[in-house]
């Protein structure tokens, strides 16, 4: 470990940091701008000069850049000596020359780094008589606001958006002091992170389009820890709260799961919190059919009087959290309870779950996965069903390049130097899908496959690891890959549906296992607990279908914030419908499920509530409420020991505290460690709870008065150690309970380095979740059904489910700005097909199969697997279409384009729209 | 003894000094410009509301009585959509007015606000708005800011150079 010494005062430092990380992990306050920990250094910025001194007897020094410069050991530098610290002013003063005067309505004030570094270094008046420069703003869609006079020509955008997440259409443009950072041309943005730019940017150019129309200052948000629902991987999130309405949502550093970054489904899509959509009280089906709000307490009267032999089935949701889920199974008991999944959808991933169990592989943090030095992705479109871990493969094709630099004696953190070295030096990658995916350009080979191939293409590749006698040029090269690589990764999931391919996945890793210890299997989830609520089954569990068949016999049906409509048939969707049994829905959204309800408990969504979700790893992580339920919702788990005190279940009914329902959890074998997963409600920290609001929350005695005068005590928080007050210590505690951010004199996201135990490293608070699936590391025994392949049948084509990030996801698709984004439903086809049948992106085709008729819009894909089309699953009108079934389509000539609704344009562009050339 | 006596002196003098009581409210007091009174919120030159909600009022309050909202207009412009200022919690110390980076909330020498009903005291943004520029005649700031709005291009601001033109090739 070097030890420097900074104004002669030594300090012990991390191998391998540059100056500036050194000093940031000693605590001290060097201004910076285009470092970024998990980017490295450029040395554009010119903010983190220091000077250095040759040794004890040079008085003079000379100045130098703290990113650009390695810690090496008996460094001897100065911060506070006036050379250093007139240079970082004027760089700051020369920064401010073109600065608009746009503070008060620019919504990063407040949490600006380039306030806070001015403030920093002490520069307050401006000298500089000139004119300032300015520049036209671009349309950048929905998401992301554009004010590019804001800008400080930091580059860290451009390096984020080009270099880290892939993305291709923002760039810096034109030269000296005219230089652009945006679009070609007005346009929406096409990366998945690009809500990554309004934290990555210093200052305010790239802000939250979203949080920008309905804005509060970050002094002003109540904040939780909290954990992204969107998809299986477990983003940590900070969502902040105004006015009881979700304004907006940061990334929560996690050393092991997001680091730094969060993709746009995570940030922008949970906006249906505030939306109209949302059930608000209890409401009773009349015998018209419409729905009538009834008091809380008025719940009990009519479920006893539907109670008759008292047969209640309950169907959870991978959704809804463990506790939820746990409660109602225990209350109908398992042999009357349904995960809530189809049966395909189960069996693979109750499979994939047991072969966690079991692999000899490893099972990777998004960290690790970052570390792969090979990549074999077999049926996974990680970018729409995963975005963070497609992210995270993303990082590790740079490996390669880390690996040359270190061998040249160049660090990791000199970014450019690295860069430049490797030219298009990548980790090798291989992809197999049947459709091409954002992946691809990273990619050293993309192989397109229809699902049955792909398993089979996996299984042939395990046996030549296990016993090399492949003929196939192909797999004999990627197994090459695969066996010379240090640590090699394969991902899969359930995207396909096809469960032979998790199972070929599972025996490539084992095969590469037993050479390799660091051999790592990854899977996807496709739900925020679909992996915790797989591990609450119990096999006597019931099947969807097996409700269906026996819907006379129930007599209550209990949904858990699950819309059956997306996993049933409309024919079965009828029968339920048609049934005498009672249907009770608990869910968070109106939808179809709720429509055939006869009763409808309105559920607090993920942000007022707590509970516990398991990601694709296996790591419970707890999330907590944002603001208390507004209106009649309760939690779920709390609607499920309502309904047990009304069929007087008394074990259930006597549950007093959410920390009661986590001990009845952890008597599940494989939940033991729910109760650590996060501190109970009685921990304190330095004897104080962690406050939810910042320690400058204002309008405390202005909010309410228009009510009443009266302030209203701030609403109590018993179940956990946060409160909704600005009362409390937010330092110090376990990382699992660190709300927000915020350190003096860094008000920014930059702040969170106070926060970590050593800049990129882990946080202060120690890792938070617990990892609930452990290996055996015994081997998978191989569960693989040869499916003959089905002869492609002349202009019929097999249907196999295409995600997008905005679109396929339940929830997020009821946020205006993601719905947007999603457009409407589509049928992907290959370029040859589309050629064939004379269509091109936006046409429509008509898509006939089995009582099946409709049309619908076309995407071409770059590439797709012979005789496949794809359909754009999880939409909502998109029903009918199901996964491997055959179909015909054929170009609708009748088809009219729609335009999809756009709601959000720049206010501005509407007067300019002529006028959209630049000066 | 000396003492008491030299006190008693001192009082009996005052017997035939002019009384300081104030026949308020027969007898107005003289209130200085910048006294700390009743806080208004007050409209730019062109009759625009100044405030834009930027919300450093609700930050610097010491008893957290403002509240408010931001919303944009469709010319760009931000405003807010509610202001309110609970006068029964404020404690007229100006702190709003030195952090209001638009001149817009002001302090004005009026005091006279009691009530009967302490709700009555709930000041919402059509109380608080007059319709003049207080203190600061000339201020607008639109014309200093860099925000484009519909009336004001980019570079039409005060001290702003025309947008650049990102495709020229001229050195």
């Amino acid at each position: 470990m070097p030890t420097i010494i900074v104004d002669g005062k030594s300090y012990e430092v991390g191998s391998g940091k540059n100056l500036l990380e050194a000093c940031l992990d000693a605590g001290l306050d060097l201004p910076y701008f285009c470092w970024h920990p998990s980017m490295g250094s450029i040395g554009s910025c010119r903010q983190c000069a220091l000077v250095q001194y040759r040794d004890n007897d040079d008085q003079h020094g000379r100045i130098i850049m703290g990113c650009m410069t390695p810690a090496t050991d008996g460094a001897r530098v100065s911060l506070k000596v006036e050379k250093a610290k007139e240079f970082r002013e004027a760089v700051v003063e020369s920064l401010m020359l073109n600065h608009p005067h746009d503070c008060p309505v620019c919504s990063e004030g407040g949490e600006c780094h380039l306030q806070d570094m001015t403030v920093m270094v002490g520069h307050r008046d401006r000298r500089y008589k000139g004119k300032k420069n300015t520049h036209r703003n671009q349309y950048l869609g929905p998401l992301i606001n554009h004010e590019m006079n804001r800008c400080i020509t930091c580059y860290r955008c451009e390096r984020f958006y080009r270099d880290y997440a892939g993305g291709k259409d923002l760039s810096a443009q034109a030269s000296r002091d005219r230089i652009y950072f945006g679009r070609h041309q007005d346009g929406i943005l096409e990366s998945e992170f690009s809500g990554n730019l309004v934290e990555v940017c210093p200052t305010g150019v790239f802000t939250d389009k979203p949080f920008l129309a309905d804005y509060s200052r970050k002094w002003d948000l109540q904040s939780s820890p909290s954990i992204c629902s969107g998809c299986g991987v477990g983003c940590n999130i900070s969502p902040g709260e105004r006015y009881g309405r979700l304004k907006r949502i940061h990334n929560r550093y996690n050393h092991e799961i997001n680091g730094y970054f969060i993709c746009d489904r995570g940030r922008f899509g949970a906006g249906y919190v505030n939306g109209d959509k949302r059930t608000n009280y209890v409401g009773i089906k009349e015998p018209n059919g419409a729905f009538k709000a009834i008091k809380k307490n008025e719940i009990s009267r009519h479920i006893i009087q539907w109670l008759g032999n008292g047969n209640i089935v309950g169907i959870g949701s991978p959704r809804a959290s463990v506790e939820s889920n746990y409660l109602l199974q225990k209350l109908v008991g398992p042999s009357k309870f349904s995960l809530g999944v189809s049966q395909t959808e189960h069996n693979i991933l109750k499979r994939q779950v047991s072969i966690l169990q079991t692999t000899r592989a490893s099972n990777p943090s998004v960290r690790e996965i970052e570390m792969a030095d090979a990549i074999l992705v077999l049926g996974e479109d990680l970018t729409n069903t995963a975005a963070r871990i497609a992210l995270a493969i993303r990082q590790a094709t740079k490996n390669k390049a880390i690996a040359m630099a270190t061998k040249m004696g160049i660090e990791e953190w000199h970014d450019s130097a690295v860069r430049n070295l490797a030219q298009k030096e990548l980790s090798p990658l291989f992809i197999t899908t049947t459709a091409a995916t954002k992946l691809d350009d990273v990619a050293m080979k993309t192989i397109t496959l229809s699902p049955d191939e792909i398993a089979n293409f996996g299984l042939e590749l395990a046996r030549q690891l296990a016993d090399g006698n492949s003929q196939d040029p192909q797999i004999i090269e990627i197994a090459t890959y695969l066996t010379t690589a240090e640590r090699p990764l394969i991902v899969s999931g359930p995207s396909l549906l096809n469960a032979n391919i998790v199972e070929s996945a599972a025996a490539v890793a084992d095969a590469l296992a037993m050479s390799n210890q660091n051999t790592q299997l990854s899977f996807t989830f496709p739900e925020s607990n679909s992996t915790g609520s797989i591990l609450l089954g119990e096999p006597q569990n019931l099947m969807l279908s097996d409700i269906i068949e026996n819907i006379d016999e129930i007599d209550v049906l209990v949904v858990l914030e699950n819309d059956l409509s997306r996993r049933l048939s409309a024919f079965e969707m009828t029968q339920l419908n048609a049934s005498q049994t009672k249907i009770i829905s608990i869910d968070v959204l109106e939808n179809k499920t709720l429509e055939i309800s006869d009763m409808v408990l309105p559920a607090a969504s993920f942000a007022e509530t707590q509970g516990t979700l398991v990601n694709n790893e296996g790591r419970a992580q707890r999330f907590y409420s944002v603001f208390s339920p507004l209106h009649d919702r309760l939690p779920s788990w709390q609607w499920v020991i309502d309904i047990a005190a009304v069929i007087e279940n008394e074990e259930l009914s006597a549950i007093a505290s959410f920390d009661e329902v986590i001990d009845l959890c952890a008597q599940n074998n494989n939940f033991q460690a729910l109760s650590s997963v996060a501190p109970d409600k009685n921990f304190r920290d330095h004897g104080l709870k962690i406050p939810r609001q910042t320690h400058r929350n204002s309008g405390r005695t202005a909010i309410t008065a228009n009510t009443s005068v009266h302030e209203p005590q701030q609403s109590p928080d018993e179940e956990t150690p946060l409160t909704y007050s600005m009362e409390g210590l937010n330092r110090d505690q376990p990382s699992a309970l660190t709300p927000f951010v915020w350190s003096p004199g860094w008000n920014s996201n930059q702040s969170l380095q106070k926060f970590q135990a050593e800049t990129d490293g882990p946080l202060k608070g120690g890792p938070s979740g617990i990892k609930l699936i452990k290996s055996s590391g015994c081997g998978v025994s191989l569960d693989y059904d040869r499916t003959p392949s089905v002869s492609l049948k002349n202009n019929y084509w097999r249907l196999v489910p295409i995600y997008s990030l905005h679109g396929s996801e339940e929830l997020s698709l009821h946020t205006k700005e993601i719905s947007e984004l999603a457009g409407l439903p589509f049928i992907m086809l290959s370029g040859r097909d589309a050629d064939n049948m004379k269509v091109s992106d936006g046409d429509g085709v008509i898509v006939s199969g089995d009582d099946l008729r409709i049309s619908i819009s076309v995407r071409v894909s770059a590439r797709m697997a012979k005789g496949c089309a794809g359909y754009s699953a999880g939409y909502n009108e998109i029903g009918h279409l199901t996964a491997d079934t055959y179909v015909q389509i054929n170009r609708d000539d009748e088809w009219q384009p729609l335009k999809p609704v756009v709601i959000a344009t720049d206010r501005i562009a509407s007067f300019k729209s002529e006028d959209n050339q630049y000066v | 003894m000396l003492s008491s006596l030299r006190t008693m002196w001192h009082i009996f003098k005052h017997l035939f000094q002019k009384a300081e009581t104030v026949q308020y409210p027969e007898q107005m007091p003289y209130l200085a410009p910048r006294y700390r009174g009743r806080i208004v919120l007050t409209r730019d030159p062109d009759g625009e509301e100044r405030c834009v909600a930027c919300n450093l009022c609700a930050a610097a309050c010491p008893v957290d009585c403002i509240a408010l909202q931001k919303d944009t207009r469709d010319d760009g412009t931000w405003y807010p959509e509610f202001f309110r200022i609970n006068f029964s919690r404020c404690i007229m110390c100006g702190m709003c007015e030195e952090a209001c980076p638009t001149y817009a909330i002001q302090l004005t020498p009026d005091f006279e606000m009691c009530e009967y009903d302490r709700q009555n005291m709930v000041y919402e943004k059509e109380h608080l708005l007059i319709d003049g520029v207080g203190k600061y005649p000339d201020y607008n700031f639109y014309r200093v800011s860099g925000l484009q709005t519909a009336t004001k291009d980019k570079g039409e601001a005060i001290n702003e150079e025309l947008p650049i033109d990102t495709k020229s090739l001229m050195p």
